[in-house]
């Protein structure tokens, strides 16, 4: 005798599963993303303004400020306190650039084990790689767009 | 005398006897509520370069130690039965190497340690080995990075989701001896209800756990508060919950008695491990340190262990595979 539930079966217990289980708590996550990410930005606006002050041109002075940022995520992330942070601020630590360099340094680090080509050389874009390929792929595309 | 009970039920016609456990437990593991139980708290490198490696270790040392508490010798063991999560269940294979022992490498995800234990009684009780040891190990380590992304990568993890044990528990299974004996067991088929959610691998597994207490207590014409303990693997505090419903759905009463192994192994306020504990280690060191000395001490007479399984890889869930649950019922008894 074979046992498989019935499409009834599966969606019952599909409705009772989402009554027990827990929701994440959007309302104080947004807020704490809103914070955390802000205050990043805030950090590279002082960067990107003190270097103009300084006499770097609007671009050197962001390329300044991004350099900056990324080099401090990756310290972060290499001394195991960007994966704190992330866990407290969410989102607010995800979508700034820091978090696209964490997402680069993070497996290379755990990866290390496995050598510098199968390890650090392969996995390094395990997590950033889908970004990279849509990114570009969607830039293509609105390159075409503007140029139309 | 039949041995074969019911569909899916054994019973012993000379129940074994577990006569030692060892357990290893993580830090995490070691800070919680049962850390008085456990034989050894390491840290989670446990003194190795890897966490595979640290897992590897975890496993040697806990079949040396339950061995040697057993006061016999390694060359006593007629088999090795072992498992974990790691591809090739490799913290297995190179925690057992040196052992040069009949190995049964197995896998049944976090319901591992329910598959040796059950496998071990039936080859004793069979005749075909005197002593036998059962282990199962996981490492969160070693688990977020084969399943999940790497630990320093800065997400946040879903309120449902559990947290892998780090350990190793062993247990030795004698024909003769001293000890809680393995009585009965079930072993589980896999139920699938279509939940395709990794980060809530209790709901996929409540199922398979309530399928195979129904069918023990079924076959065995027992009641749940005929026992001191029914405790699940690693179904933690939401698989729970929907595992009380299933049997209270079909009039089975589960209050008071009914736990969890996922649940007792971490402080839910101050450990911060959101659904509880999972993983091989979770059944195997909370069995292996915390029931069986509450056994052994006769603060429980008898107990239905019913360790806990995702089936599931990465890759499956990744071409949109639901995860079949399932679940081995074992059932202890002092007396």
């Amino acid at each position: 005798m074979i046992i498989t539930a019935t499409e009834k079966e599966k969606k019952d217990y599909g409705e009772l599963v989402k009554s027990v289980t827990p929701n994440s708590h959007i309302f104080k996550d947004c807020i704490k993303a809103f914070v955390s990410g802000g205050i990043i930005c805030i950090a590279g606006q002082f960067i990107t303004d003190i270097c103009k002050n300084n006499g770097l041109s609007e671009t050197d002075a962001g390329l300044v400020c991004s350099i900056i940022l990324i080099l401090a995520s990756v310290i972060l992330t290499g001394a195991g306190i960007y994966n704190k942070l992330g866990k407290f601020c969410g989102a607010g630590t995800i979508v700034p650039i820091t978090g696209f360099a964490n997402s680069v340094s993070s497996p290379a680090v755990e990866f290390k084990k496995e050598g510098l080509v199968f390890g650090i050389g392969a996995k390094m874009f395990a997590v950033a790689g889908p970004v990279i390929v849509y990114g570009t792929l969607s830039s293509f595309i609105v390159g075409l767009i503007y140029y139309f | 005398m039949d041995k074969r009970i019911g569909e899916q039920t054994v019973i012993f016609e000379r129940p074994p006897v577990i006569i030692s456990t060892a357990s290893i437990a993580g830090e995490k593991e070691g800070d919680g509520p049962l850390k008085d139980y456990f034989d050894i708290i390491t840290d989670d490198k446990n003194g190795r370069t890897s966490w595979e490696k640290a897992e590897s270790k975890f496993m040697e040392d806990a079949i040396y130690k339950a061995v040697n508490k057993s006061g016999f010798s390694m060359t006593d063991m007629d088999y090795i039965l072992a498992g974990d999560l790691l591809n090739q269940t490799a913290a297995s294979i190179f925690g057992a190497r040196e052992f040069k022992r009949p190995f049964l490498g197995l896998y049944g995800a976090c319901s591992t340690m329910g598959e040796a234990l059950g496998l071990g009684a039936m080859l004793v009780d069979g005749g075909f080995a005197k002593k036998v040891v059962a282990s199962a190990s996981s490492h969160f380590c070693s688990a977020e990075r084969q399943f999940r992304f790497p630990l320093g990568l800065g997400t946040q993890r879903p309120l449902s989701s559990t947290w892998t044990v780090t350990g190793c528990g062993a247990a030795v299974i004698s024909n003769e001896g001293i000890g809680p004996k393995i009585v009965s067991i079930t072993t589980g088929k896999m139920v699938d209800m279509g939940v395709k959610d990794a980060n809530n691998m209790g709901a996929a597994m409540a199922p398979a756990a309530a399928d195979t207490i129904k069918e023990h207590l079924k076959a065995r014409g027992k009641k749940i508060s005929d026992f001191d303990v029914v405790a699940t693997g690693d179904l933690g505090f939401t698989g729970l919950k929907l595992a009380k419903s299933l049997l209270e759905n079909d009039g089975i009463a589960t209050d008071g008695i009914f736990t969890d192994c996922g649940v007792e192994i971490f402080d839910r306020q101050r450990q911060d491990t959101h659904g509880g504990g999972s993983g091989c280690a979770c059944s195997a060191i909370t069995f292996c340190g915390y029931f069986y000395k509450l056994l052994m001490e006769r603060k429980i007479n008898n107990m239905l262990l019913v360790p806990t399984g995702a089936l599931m890889s990465l890759t499956s869930s990744q071409q949109g595979e639901t995860i079949p649950g399932i679940a081995h019922a074992v059932e202890i008894d002092m007396r």
